[in-house]
């Protein structure tokens, strides 16, 4: 039982994590309808500035509005340097131009900090933490699902019910439209692309304590926040909650429960070979399935 | 026309004269680096097929290439040399998954599409991490090579080189025709509107999979001859960074230009060649270039040469 | 197939000697290929990085022979380092080919210096294939087999009377091999055998399997970054209070300390070599790696340094006459240097015999941690279990 309730912690957490790389990326691919593939980047650059601030100010919680005002300068910097030149191209030139931008970003860190630098989280919530039912559960990961909670929770009442919320959903259904309406929409955009940074750069600081702080380490996570935006339908936020749910739990489960039921099931030397193998491809197995039933997501947004 | 023309037939002889010109040179090492671009630039174009000609962006390319090798390795390190049979299997295999994922993806548009030719490939990436009789994680080292008629032979790499280049001819001819055909204006038109073209009474959906298992099929048989020129396979053949390789190089070459898919996959390799060299920060100057593409040449490298049309 | 390969080649390399035509060269030129950029590039850097200060320290030379040891970046790509291989051997002669840290790589590689007649004296990777059946007179691992440091692993939790141990390891055959290294020797319960995925980052689910099995020991085999998250998250979880963490060393060495810090304290490890074991050669070496790099050696730079020795000792015995290869074989299958480990010797498959230790990690007395070694080998003059397979002549 207390296994249940942890592996349910546990998809939650790095559900919530997805969400906060994937709502910026679903809003920006939604509203200025670029491909950006360098999003990862930005969740590097916020780790990297993160695990360079801690030592520099002498504490975490200094460090990470830090880093988050620096990942959305960079971002600034890069849509009116590069990116607004893009809006307007088809986007098979996006994906050239943004791929080109992972590799002078990875490099870039390299230069500047190396390849790794390391990241602790502060002291006090390195440890587990006693919840009812004799759980233990650590307090790091509980730390990031408040957090998570509580972002999903503000960006929901941001984007639905604040007037830039309303440009914003304009902008994803219609941008011609908006900006006909005498929305300033160049202006809208950039602030648009340094929120979705910031946010990367939030799920860089949270997730650096629990993973490697690396060069490398956006590309990984570029693939699940990229299903999480098409599984929920692009622009769409509340899809892209519920997407970032389903592919953490199913991804957290496939790895556990999926394993030990086919233990139930089937001859062991048939089981052991096929766990793994079906816990690693569960995730796109997932996104396939959904795209099949729903072409356009689970939650598309109207009028696009 | 004819400034052009010029210019294809000079590449034709110099492709042709390479080998003698690299071993006059005492340059032979180079043979292997052309015939990888050859290999890269067949895969390539396959994809141009499907990505320029045809509008659909797949990110799972390197499904059928990967396929392609798998197929060549597993019969070469069965004691299967014959050219013949790796044909038909390497067909086969790469046709059939084709088809099979093709049938699935084709239900979806735009970025879905990509990501659903993503999962696809993905897919087949880790079942080929996990099939341990063939090398599984580590790859697949070949001992032997397919066997050509006449006594030529595949490790030869003046055979490959030519063979990789007869190929590529192939498909360069077989592309342009296409592209001149009825059935090619046909395919431009859903491209450009497939709303339109459906209202015309075009059958989208098949015309999109008779391509989608066409651009398979050679990237397949790009994938047997890779797998030959190497001498091993491995899963990174499968991976979603070989799909996004292959796609930079069609974008930067020029997608829907005839000659894209050379022109990246030479100019893409040749700038990793030259590039990690000098500096162990290749990727970041690889980056530089790219964007310099993007923002002066937006139609690619063939887009240059090419008059508008 | 293969064996015939071997018979022709061995007949060349007779051929050659018989005929006398070895004279002795006036340089000795190494190819060194490695993974220099990318995420995966300290590694490659450490072990050349160590290669370069035995040159060094031997004023440039191997062997008595002026060096030139051209280095390239195989971009952790496999095709790339074949091609790397290719020209080092066609277009620059090399006499000797080292460098590459990881097998697939290698594996890809290798065909093209062994094919031309080059030896290969491996820095790192020593796949359990190429001590077995694939084992090539032309292929030397200066490092440690595969399943050595796991094997040394399952020894270690015997003789600490460890009833029940949860194992844990990436699902690829790598992974598969090593964990089958630890149960060779482990001689208690598993209480539970868990594959994670490849370039797994986040081990959220396998903690909470550990936590529910309730092992006494977990022994993981997560190379790299995978490494590094599953220890910080291990230790997050509180499972570090009652439940011992068993790593290979490469797991523990001293890029993972400083990449982790404090949690890595106390932690075991199995490993050949470690910076405090005291013969003459290592402390030289640990000193002028310090003053050289401004930082402690890896394991990997023990590697390297140990590679360039190896061969400056064969140079050295042929008295420069390289293209004898026979010769020259011979004179590597001595073994005749001061290895930083220790005692070092060649099985008959060209593998090392050695000593494996168990290594914790313990401060330095200024603020930081690092690997000290306990004086007892765990494993003695220890060889690898696919020596038999190997169908190689002298």
């Amino acid at each position: 039982m207390t296994l249940f309730l942890e592996q349910g912690l546990n998809g939650l957490q790095y559900g919530l994590m997805l969400f906060l790389l994937a709502a910026g990326l679903t809003i920006v691919f939604g509203v200025m309808d670029l491909i950006n593939l360098a999003h990862g980047s930005l969740y590097m650059v916020g780790a990297f500035v993160a695990a360079w601030l801690v030592p520099i100010t002498g504490s975490f919680w200094l460090a990470l509005p830090g880093a988050v005002i620096v990942t959305a300068l960079v971002a600034v910097v890069l849509e009116l340097g590069l990116l607004r030149s893009l809006y307007a191209r088809d986007h098979l030139s996006q994906v050239l131009a943004t791929f080109a931008l992972i590799l002078v970003l990875n490099d870039a860190m390299k230069m500047v900090f190396g390849s790794d630098l390391p990241l602790s989280a502060p002291e006090a919530l390195a440890g587990p933490v006693a919840l009812p039912l004799g759980l233990q559960y650590p307090a790091w990961r509980l730390l990031i699902i408040a957090v998570g909670l509580l972002l999903a929770l503000l960006l929901y009442l941001l984007v639905e019910k604040t007037r830039v919320g309303a440009l914003v959903r304009a902008g994803a259904s219609n941008r011609r439209m908006s900006s006909a309406m005498g929305v300033n929409v160049p202006r809208l955009f950039t602030a648009v692309f340094a929120f979705g940074a910031a946010l990367c750069a939030v799920a860089g600081c949270l997730l650096g304590p629990l993973l490697a702080v690396q060069v490398g380490m956006g590309e990984n996570i570029l693939i699940p926040a990229f299903m999480v935006v098409v599984i929920g339908g692009v622009g769409s936020i509340r899809g892209a909650l519920l997407g970032a749910l389903l592919v953490g739990v199913v991804d957290t489960l496939g790895r556990t429960l999926l394993q030990r039921g086919l233990h139930i099931w089937l001859p062991p030397q048939w089981s052991s070979a096929a766990g793994p193998a079906l816990a690693s491809v569960a995730m796109y197995l997932l996104m396939a399935g959904i795209l099949l039933w729903r072409p356009q997501g689970l939650w598309p947004v109207r009028g696009r | 026309m004819r400034g052009r023309a010029l210019l294809a037939g000079a590449a034709w002889a110099a492709a042709l004269a390479l080998p003698w010109v690299l071993r006059a040179a005492g340059a032979d090492f180079y043979l292997s680096l052309a015939s990888r671009i050859l290999v890269y630039a067949i895969a390539a174009t396959s994809l141009n097929l499907l990505l320029g000609y045809a509008g659909m962006v797949s990110l799972g390319h390197a499904a059928f290439f990967g396929l392609g090798s798998y197929a060549s390795a597993v019969l070469l390190s069965e004691g299967q040399q014959s050219l013949a049979l790796h044909l038909l299997v390497t067909l086969a295999v790469t046709g059939l998954a084709a088809l099979a994922i093709g049938a699935v993806s084709l239900r979806t548009r735009g970025v879905y599409f990509i990501m659903i030719t993503l999962a696809f490939a993905q897919m087949l990436f880790y079942l080929a991490n996990s099939m341990k009789g063939w090398g599984g994680d580590e790859g697949l080292r070949l001992r032997s090579r397919v066997l050509l008629p006449f006594g030529a032979d595949l490790p030869d790499g003046m055979v490959l080189y030519y063979t990789a280049l007869a190929v590529l001819a192939a498909c360069l001819a077989g592309l342009a025709l296409f592209a001149r055909s009825r059935a090619g204006l046909a395919v431009r038109a859903l491209r450009d509107d497939e709303l339109r073209a459906e209202a015309l009474g075009l059958p989208t959906f098949r015309w999109k999979l008779c391509i989608f298992v066409m651009a398979g099929l050679v990237a397949g048989v790009a994938g047997a001859l890779g797998a030959n020129l190497q001498g091993y396979v491995s899963p990174n053949n499968l991976h979603w960074t070989q799909s996004g390789t292959l796609l930079v190089m069609v974008i930067l070459g020029g997608a829907g230009s005839l000659w894209g898919g050379v022109a990246g996959a030479l100019a893409l390799l040749l700038l990793e060649e030259v590039l990690a060299a000098y500096t162990g920060y290749w990727s970041f100057w690889t980056g530089w270039v790219l964007l310099a593409v993007v923002l002066f040449a937006p139609r690619g490298l063939a887009g240059l040469v090419r008059r508008r049309e | 197939m293969g064996d015939v390969r071997w018979k022709v080649v061995a007949a060349g390399l007779f051929g050659l000697a018989a005929a006398g035509l070895a004279q002795a060269a006036d340089r000795v030129k190494v190819g060194f290929v490695s993974t220099l950029s990318g995420p995966n590039a300290a590694l490659g850097v450490d072990i050349r990085d160590g290669f370069n200060l035995a040159v060094k320290l031997h004023g440039g030379k191997l062997g008595g022979l002026p060096a030139e040891v051209l280095v390239a970046d195989d971009q952790f790509k496999p095709d790339t380092g074949r091609q790397l291989f290719e020209r080092y051997v066609k277009r620059d002669k090399v006499d000797f080919m080292t460098g590459v840290v990881f097998s697939n790589i290698m594996l890809a590689a290798l065909p093209e210096a062994v094919d031309n007649n080059v030896l290969y004296i491996s820095p790192n990777a020593a796949p359990s294939s190429m001590a077995g059946k694939d084992c090539n007179p032309l292929f030397f691992a200066a490092s440690w087999p595969n399943d050595a440091y796991h094997e040394a692993a399952g020894a270690f939790a015997n003789q600490r009377s460890l009833k029940n141990v949860f194992l844990l390891a990436p699902n690829y055959q790598a992974g598969k091999d090593s964990l089958a290294g630890f149960k060779r020797t482990f001689k208690g319960d598993i209480a539970g055998e868990v594959y994670s995925q490849l370039g797994q980052l986040d081990y959220a689910a396998e903690l909470a399997q550990i936590r529910a099995a309730r092992p006494q020991a977990v022994y993981v085999f997560l190379p790299g970054g995978m490494g590094i998250n599953f220890i910080k998250q291990f230790v997050g979880s509180g499972l570090s209070k009652d439940t011992m963490l068993l790593l290979p060393g490469f797991s523990a060495d001293q890029d993972i300390i400083s990449a982790i810090g404090a949690p890595m304290a106390g932690l075991f490890n199995t490993a050949h070599w470690s910076p405090d074991m005291d013969n003459a050669a290592n402390r030289k070496f640990v000193a002028e790696f310090q003053k050289e790099y401004k930082r402690l050696p890896t394991l990997y730079a023990s590697q390297g340094y140990d590679t360039a020795l190896l061969i400056d000792a064969a140079v050295r015995d042929v008295k420069g006459r390289l293209e004898d290869r026979q010769a020259v074989r011979n004179a590597l299958r001595a073994a005749r240097f001061e290895s930083v480990r220790g005692a070092f010797k060649f099985n008959t498959n060209q593998y090392p015999i050695q000593d494996y230790y168990v290594r914790t990690i313990g401060s330095d007395g200024k603020g930081g941690l690092v690997n000290k070694s306990f004086s007892e080998p765990i494993l003695r003059n220890h060889g690898d279990a696919y020596v038999q397979q190997c169908k190689m002549a002298k």
